[in-house]
């Protein structure tokens, strides 16, 4: 009797990688880069020089200057502030998407993992959901509702949800098994408590290293929304669309794509590179191998 | 064998038929009337009434999917509302330089992950293991566009080497066409490849740390036996599997790479069809590319056996 009841030792390697205690250099660097973005887009107001709508047609197209460090666009306006006040909206699409496809998936996974009659249904439809090539359903879906920010976040939350939905009734289908899951429904527990109590724990810890993935993937796929004409209007500057209105510039004026893309890139790499290092940590198997 | 070959093939009909309720659902259920979708904020009484008519919008909704479906069975794509020139016709002029791009990608791709993955195993933590990792993480992390563009900025702007953008087909000569389709090609590699370097690394160090592996050392195997014959025969079936699980990668890649290097594709005509809600074009290349999507990983599926003997249907 003196074992710990199994959801919290499920909940530890979550714990784990909430405490961040044993981190390499790498994924280190990879959190600060990360903080580092996320502060300065968070502090854009203040710390951005210039409105990034405020036009000025004296200093289009213009390289770095007085007043204008990182230089000015086909507009005149300036380059830093718009990559700064982009990044909000282009970091708040995707961490919406990364959210609500988990819920959304979790929820799902879990019925089709529990329930068997449930499962052929939910996964064919998951199986075709993941046959349609994501960007293209996504674009569909944004030229279809309009350019709205909730249009592109459910264009961008539909394809990612069928990965989650696999991962989680993978783990379900594993867990169920298991006896304490057994002596939970011999105990007469009713189905919502064994699917909350003794189910969910187990996701959790493969979902926060799915959902890194994902969210490092929603930011991306915004930035291709935007940067094929089909994300949230250009009167709003993200890293996407500001590319895409650099586009027809790259030959005098590269840096339009290259701030942005770079900005864009860090922020994706080090969302990546920090979801390798809480899968190697939540991951025994590989832990063993390294060992 | 037989049997679940067939089993596998008719296994593709109901995954397919819900792609097609879901390309079908997609513009049903948006808000609105999808007439008024296709034709824009502009259009006229009669213009709406000319795209209903056209696509039979004034029909029950089981009728006009049993209808499209028929029409789809016979390779009856439907006809664009932009150019008013059937869909299937369009896309077969249009194939050729997305699938040649797609071709020297995969061809490009696999030559290149499958060595840097074997020798990333092999040199577990060494230099060359931490330089495909970094390459690897790179590959996923940054976007195609900027990748394409960094290319055309280095190789043709800086360098000279390529021409900016556009496209030549392979009939007017092979230099003349892979000096066109180098770079959008080398850019879609990037991604590619660190996919299957990636993958290629981590079954390749589970499989080097397989008993047999020692035996086959020991018994005086050469390095590059153990590497290629016992070690990487016996993780190729996980590689495919993520190089068919890939391929919706490459064609969500190719819709943009076209874009950046100005490539009259398929990737193109869909982005341009999208964004001109021609709403047949869009619902063909869908179909199309998740049946290529389909096709591909059946293939793949299929080839398991040859690979890995222990399989057996």
């Amino acid at each position: 009797m003196s074992q710990a009841p199994q959801p919290s030792s499920a909940m530890q390697p979550v714990l784990r990688v909430i405490g961040l205690p044993h981190l390499g250099i790498g994924p280190k660097i990879a959190a600060l880069v990360l903080a580092l973005i996320v502060a300065a887009t968070i502090l854009a107001p203040w710390l951005a020089p210039h409105d990034p709508l405020t036009m000025d047609p004296l200093v289009r197209l213009k390289g770095p200057m007085e007043g204008h460090p990182l230089g000015t666009d086909n507009y005149g306006r300036d380059i830093l502030s718009r990559v700064l006040i982009g990044g909000r909206l282009s970091l708040v699409i995707g961490i919406a998407a990364a959210v609500v496809s988990v819920i959304l998936g979790l929820v799902i996974g879990m019925i089709a993992g529990f329930f068997h009659t449930a499962d052929a249904i939910i996964m064919r439809m998951m199986d075709a959901l993941m046959a349609i090539p994501a960007i293209l359903l996504a674009i569909a879906l944004v030229a279809l509702n309009g350019p709205s920010v909730g249009s592109v976040i459910a264009a961008i939350t539909i394809p990612e949800i069928p990965r989650v939905v696999r991962l989680v009734r993978a783990v379900v289908l594993g867990a169920r098994e298991e006896p304490y899951v057994e002596a939970a429904i011999a105990l007469g527990s009713s189905t919502f408590k064994i699917l909350t109590r003794h189910l969910l724990p187990n996701t959790l810890a493969p979902l926060i290293v799915q959902g890194t993935y994902i969210l490092a993937s929603a930011i991306l796929t915004e930035a291709i929304l935007s940067f094929l004409g089909a994300g949230v209007s250009t009167e709003t500057p993200t890293w996407g669309n500001i590319m895409a209105e650099g586009r027809q510039f790259f030959r005098i004026k590269p840096d339009l794509i290259l701030y942005p893309g770079v900005m864009l890139s860090l922020c994706i790499l080090s969302i990546n590179l920090l979801g390798d290092a809480a899968r190697d940590m939540l991951d025994p198997r590989l832990k063993k191998r390294a060992g | 064998m037989l049997g679940y070959i067939l089993r596998r093939i008719l296994a593709v009909i109901p995954v397919m038929l819900l792609v097609a309720v879901f390309v079908f659902l997609l513009l049903r259920l948006t808000p609105g009337d999808p007439a008024a979708i296709i034709a824009g904020d502009m259009a006229t009484p009669a213009q709406l009434e000319r795209i209903r008519e056209a696509m039979g919008l004034n029909q029950p909704l089981h009728v006009q999917f049993f209808t499209w479906v028929g029409q789809l069975l016979r390779g009856d794509l439907g006809t664009s509302l932009i150019s008013s020139t059937p869909v299937a016709g369009m896309i077969a002029d249009r194939m050729g330089p997305t699938l040649a791009i797609a071709l020297l990608t995969i061809l490009m791709s696999v030559a290149l992950a499958i060595p840097m993955g074997v020798i990333a195993a092999w040199k577990h933590r060494s230099g060359a293991d931490y330089a495909v990792m970094t390459f690897s993480v790179l590959g996923f992390s940054v976007p195609v566009f900027v990748i394409g563009y960094v290319f055309i900025l280095l190789f043709s702007l800086k360098l000279g080497w390529f021409p900016v953008q556009g496209y030549t087909p392979i009939s007017e000569g092979l230099v003349a066409f892979l000096k066109n389709a180098f770079l959008p090609a080398l850019t879609l590699t990037t991604i590619y490849v660190a996919l299957i370097a990636r993958m290629t690394r981590a079954n390749m160090l589970e499989v080097l740390g397989e008993d047999y592996i020692r035996t086959a050392r020991a018994k005086g195997a050469p390095e590059h036996r153990v590497l290629f014959r016992h070690a990487l025969r016996n993780a190729a079936v996980p590689i495919l599997t993520v190089i068919g699980t890939g391929f919706a990668l490459l064609i969500g890649g190719v819709v943009v790479t076209e874009t950046v290097f100005n490539i009259p594709g398929i990737g193109r005509l869909t982005v341009d069809a999208i964004l001109a809600r021609d709403y047949p074009v869009i619902q063909a290349m869908i179909l199309l590319t998740s049946f290529l999507y389909v096709l591909v990983n059946l293939i793949i599926d299929l080839s398991y056996t040859f690979f890995d003997p222990r399989i057996r249907y």
